[in-house]
Formats: structure tokens, C-alpha cells, sequence
């Protein structure tokens, strides 16, 4: 699998809009079932899948893991981090809260904690990340998501 | 006596740091142990530190064990996928290597090859759960069964000093509520920051869950104090430590620096909650039995009796 590396990325979607978005687009059986659909259909798929790709690539500097965890990051990449951590900061973030490797760039870890805490959403943070199937990097996570499939990805039943 | 059975005694514990060599022989290791044995309870063996490449974590641990001290065996994320980690916990069981220490590691780009691919499949956090599940589940992360299951007790590091310094405690539980037993800290200058992060960890309850043992560094040069200030990521050096440690001539550093370990070693040992400490002294080991001294700390076969 060959992925662009990673790096840290300031999301261009206001807190407050990403977390009203959340709400809006929650799975629900219509949407579970039109993303059924697109999924079946060899046509529909490819260009969702490639439209979830520019959209978040262009947002969130999203790297098709497709697993995506930016429901309870903040919505802040945590794949951007140089060492794609899914449960919070290394120990190397400087005292300006700058990445160990990049130092210029803000560690996505301290940017997530901000903007979850603006929203009052800071316990998301404590959700226990499992490890990630590599089998589905370049798989849409919107239809996974809606179908329900992201189930297992934290622990601690709290969620989106 | 082992170090689990110290921290569950209620003792305070010492553990201290050794770097492998860069090179075909444990033989440094086994001399650095002779050292340490009669002073520290437990040493730790680094995993490739720094991303540089030494004698594997597991063999210089090996080497530890027969030279009586009991080794922590270091473990990072960066080199190895699920499946090599998964196995050389197996391994480390079967060969008597019980305390593993579970880090995310450095990046490779601070080390000596740092054209490496880094490899991340797991965190620490997720290393740590998967390390508690073939424990105490008995199976792999497929589900596949472990006859025998390993037997480990599992340790965590935590940074207090770096940000986001409000969810540093809370990332603590999350690595307790994984798996971790004990964690070892990155170096503590700033006493009172560190004091404070220690008051968030009491409120969660933390220190009831897991033994807590705070890093302590001893500065030899004014090189080595340079570096750590500037060049080791996460570590910050107050600038009262710094005026402190340069105010003697040059020669004396290593001295002064000594006895700043040994009064930080004593005031730590007064925050509530701390079990013990771990000492960053690696390539210093020298340093030990002088610091532990002058703290008046007892640890290691002399505490032992043996």
C-alpha cells in the first residue's frame, strides 16, 4: 500500500460546523440504506469514495485510512501525526505545543484536545482507539460509518 | 525480591536505565549490572533509543538477568508490526524477562538511520491493551489461543511537562485503563510542575491503579545539559536548573549534577503518590550509588538482604 506520508494538518472546518455536520449526517436508516446502494453499484461507488477523498483530503489533509476517527478528535486527523498515534499525544510535543518531527507544525494532538474542549467534548479524547485494519486504507469510511461497520473502532461506548 | 512484589510492598522503588551496545557482545551489559545490582531494584534496557541502532532490547535484558538484576525490557512501536511485537513478548515470557516497559518510540528521524520507514502499526496504548489481552485472555489479537499464556507485569511512560498539560493525567488513565501497571516518567526538573500533574493523577484516582515512578536525570557535562535542553524532544530544562548546573566551573558539573538528582530524588519521594524512581543515567551508571547515597535511599540486594 502506497499512502501519502504522513503530516500534520490544521483542519479547514470551523469546530462548531464540523460538530453540526456530525449531528446532521448521524447513520440512520435512509442513510444506511442509500449508502447500501451506492456501495452495490459499481459506478456510484468509485465516485463517492473518490469524492470522500478531495473533501476530506482538502478539510482535514485526510489520508483514506478508512477508519476515520475525526468524530471524536476535534476533528483533527490524528493519521497526520508523523507516528499515526489514534489514542493522543507522544511525549515529544514541545512546550509550544509543536510536533517532535515537523516543529513548525502544531502537534494534532494538542489541536484536537482545544477543539474538542471548545465544544465541550473533551471526554472523546479518553475513548480507547483499537488497533486499525490495514486492510481498508482507500475504502470509503462515510459508507462504513453509516453502516454501521465503525462500531468497533474505540472502546467505551461513547461515540458520535 | 521482584519489583512487582517491591511496588506491592508499599517500598519505594529505584529502577535505573542501561543503553546496549553498538556491537556483537553483551559483556557491557553484564558489567553495568554487576554495578547497579546491589543499588537498584530493577534496570531498564533500552529499545534501539533514540532510533539509533544497539543490541537488542530482549538479549542485553537476557544479559541483565544472569548477571542477577532484573531487567524491564523496553518495547517501542516504531520498528516492528503486530505480529513481531506479539511475538517477542512470547519470547521475553519464555525466557524469564517479566517487566516490559511500553513506549510509542522516537521518531526515526533523530536517529542513525533516519531513512527508515517508521512503522507505527500499533500505539502504545494499543501495544499495551494487546500485551493485557494475550496475558490475561490467554490469545493472540487474531483470537488465536496461547498455551501458556505470557506471564508480564506492564509498564507505561508518561511525559507530565509537555502539552497538552491538561489531558497528560487523563492520557495516564487511558494507558492504566489499557493495561499499564506502573509507568516510569520522562525527567522531572520543574519539581512543582511536576507536583501538579501529580495532584490531576490523585484526583482521577490514578495512583491507587498503577505505581507511579518519576524520572530523575543526572547531568554530567555541560555538553550533555546542552543537549538535553535543546535536543531531546519532550524534555524541558528549567532555567534555574541550567543557571545552577553553569554557575560551577566545568569540571564540577558532573558533581552539582549528582546533587541535584539526590535533593530532586528527595523531594519527589515526598509527593504523594509517588512509588519510587527511575534514573535516566544511562552511560552514567557510575553515578548511581553516589545519588542514591546522598539521597538516603536504600534500594536493590542491599535493601534486599541478600
Amino acid at each position: 500500500m502506497t499512502t501519502r506520508p504522513p503530516l500534520p494538518a490544521h483542519p479547514r472546518l470551523g469546530t462548531r460546523l464540523a460538530y453540526w455536520l456530525q449531528r446532521a449526517l448521524r447513520p440512520r436508516p435512509g442513510l444506511r440504506w442509500l449508502s447500501a446502494g451506492i456501495e452495490a453499484s459499481g459506478v456510484a461507488r468509485p465516485l463517492f469514495t473518490q469524492t470522500e477523498r478531495v473533501t476530506k483530503q482538502t478539510l482535514f489533509g485526510c489520508r483514506m485510512c478508512g477508519q476515520c476517527a475525526l468524530p471524536v478528535t476535534g476533528y483533527v486527523c490524528p493519521m497526520g501525526c508523523p507516528k499515526e498515534l489514534r489514542n493522543g499525544p507522544c511525549g515529544g510535543v514541545g512546550p509550544d505545543g509543536g510536533c517532535e518531527v515537523y516543529p513548525d507544525m502544531r502537534c494534532v494532538w494538542v489541536e484536537a484536545y482545544e477543539r474538542a474542549a471548545s465544544q465541550g467534548q473533551a471526554a472523546d479524547l479518553r475513548l480507547l482507539h483499537l488497533p486499525i485494519d490495514h486492510r481498508r486504507w482507500g475504502q470509503s469510511s462515510w459508507l462504513n460509518y453509516w453502516q454501521g461497520r465503525d462500531e468497533e473502532l474505540w472502546t467505551g461506548g461513547v461515540g458520535p | 525480591m521482584s519489583l512487582r512484589d517491591r511496588l506491592r510492598a508499599g517500598s519505594f522503588a529505584v529502577t535505573a536505565e542501561i543503553s546496549p551496545p553498538r556491537g556483537a557482545s553483551t559483556a557491557p551489559v553484564t558489567e553495568t549490572a554487576a554495578l547497579l545490582r546491589d543499588w537498584v531494584d530493577a534496570v531498564n534496557v533500552t529499545d534501539n533509543q533514540g532510533s539509533n541502532v544497539r543490541l537488542a532490547s530482549w538479549a542485553g535484558s537476557l544479559a541483565a538477568l544472569h548477571a542477577g538484576l532484573e531487567p524491564v525490557m523496553q518495547m517501542t512501536c516504531r520498528d516492528r508490526n503486530r505480529i513481531a511485537l506479539q511475538s517477542d513478548l512470547l519470547g521475553a515470557s519464555a525466557l524469564g524477562i517479566r517487566n516490559i516497559l511500553v513506549m510509542t518510540g522516537d521518531h526515526p528521524k533523530f536517529g542513525d538511520h533516519p531513512e527508515a520507514r517508521p512503522v507505527f502499526d500499533l500505539d502504545s496504548v494499543q501495544l499495551l491493551w494487546t500485551l493485557r489481552h494475550m496475558r490475561d485472555q490467554g490469545a493472540l489479537l487474531s483470537g488465536r489461543p496461547l498455551k501458556p499464556p505470557p506471564d508480564c507485569f506492564l509498564g507505561a511512560v508518561e511525559n507530565p511537562a509537555a502539552p497538552p498539560a491538561e489531558f497528560r493525567a487523563e492520557r495516564l488513565g487511558k494507558k492504566i485503563e489499557a493495561g499499564a501497571q506502573f509507568v516510569q516518567t520522562q525527567f522531572v526538573f520543574d519539581v512543582p510542575a511536576f507536583a501538579n500533574w501529580m495532584a490531576q493523577v490523585r484526583d482521577l484516582g490514578l495512583h491507587q491503579k498503577c505505581y507511579i515512578l518519576a524520572g530523575v536525570g543526572a547531568v554530567r557535562s555541560r555538553n550533555a545539559l546542552d543537549f538535553m535542553r535543546d535536543k531531546v524532544p519532550g524534555v524541558t530544562v528549567p532555567d534555574d536548573v541550567y543557571r545552577r548546573l553553569r554557575a560551577v566551573p566545568a569540571d564540577q558539573t558532573a558533581a552539582e549534577g549528582a546533587r541535584l538528582a539526590a535533593e530532586t530524588i528527595q523531594q519527589l519521594r515526598a509527593v504523594d503518590g509517588v512509588a519510587g524512581v527511575h534514573l535516566l543515567v544511562a552511560g552514567n551508571e557510575q553515578a548511581v550509588p553516589g545519588i542514591l547515597d546522598h539521597a538516603g535511599v536504600t534500594a536493590g540486594r542491599a535493601a534486599h538482604g541478600r
